[in-house]
């Protein structure tokens, strides 16, 4: 087993088992500080898969702006005095049965698909290109996502805003 | 059992991530624990982009895809945050069961 295989199926149980624990934890905190497991480890695959910049992104997006929004949101619903936090979930078999069905589907479509693979980018820094398809081939999309942006951040202030009309 | 990782061998693991995603998605009642299964599925699709431009024809569209992808899930968390603020303003409860305004 090379070292890359090995760091592979470090990841893979570092990702699924917190990804587990996420969904499975009867504790909010606990789910959200498993999260954190998860964006980590999704990063390492993409450093294992040659993708730097992204890994970065990952990393600043996810674990430094998502989460932590996320971690607002635990702390703004729940009162202060309820410490545990529990959730309860509703319907756990049921919903077992549909993820284990969409789960042996996909597993189905990705082994058995003759994927047309390649050679694939060989291993270097993709920022530069990153950027330069960002500003090229993909300028029109750069552009929407940033109005995406703008029009998502002014939309979230002024759901949550208190009105004072109504 | 090949233990060299592949491309399926991503795809299985991203495809076991996205079930996890989806079971949190649809047994959580709180709307914030919901949310965290939308996150983990967007991951795994993030997984996949990255695996197919690793192991694909070369090129690297598969990772502009997945920064766009990313650049979504930060526009919908900040949207659907605030949405579960109101609700629980209104309702005094995180709890999607609550919301049945709508309901016939």
């Amino acid at each position: 087993m090379t070292a890359s295989a090995f760091v592979f199926w470090v990841l893979a149980t570092i990702v699924l088992g917190s990804a587990a624990v996420v969904v499975l934890s009867r504790s909010l905190i606990n789910s959200a500080f498993a999260l954190l497991a998860t964006f980590a480890g999704v990063a390492g695959f993409y450093v294992l898969l040659g993708a730097d910049f992204l890994a970065a992104v990952q990393f600043l997006v996810y674990v430094g702006g998502i989460l932590i929004l996320l971690v607002f949101g635990v702390m703004l619903t729940h009162r202060i005095q309820d410490l545990d936090l529990r959730a309860e979930a509703r319907q756990l078999v049921p919903g077992l049965f549909v993820a284990a069905g969409v789960f042996a589907l996909l597993t189905a479509v990705a082994t058995r698909t003759p994927w047309a693979q390649g050679p694939g980018r060989e291993l270097s820094a993709t920022t530069a290109d990153i950027g330069r398809a960002f500003l090229g081939k993909y300028l029109l999309p750069f552009e929407a996502a940033s109005i995406l942006l703008l029009v998502a951040l002014i939309g979230a202030a002024l759901i949550v805003r208190k009105r004072e009309d109504a | 059992m090949n233990l060299e990782p592949g491309l399926a061998h991503y795809l299985v693991v991203s495809a076991a991530l996205f079930a996890l995603g989806l079971l949190g998605l649809i047994t959580r009642r709180n709307a914030v624990q919901a949310l965290m299964g939308v996150e983990l599925m967007l991951n795994s699709a993030n997984i996949n982009l990255v695996a197919f431009n690793r192991f694909g024809t070369g090129g690297i569209d598969g990772q502009v895809f997945g920064t766009f992808v990313i650049v979504v899930a930060a526009a919908e968390v900040a949207v659907a945050l605030a949405l579960v603020l109101t609700l629980y303003r209104a309702r005094r409860t995180p709890n999607l069961d609550a919301a049945t305004s709508l309901r016939g």
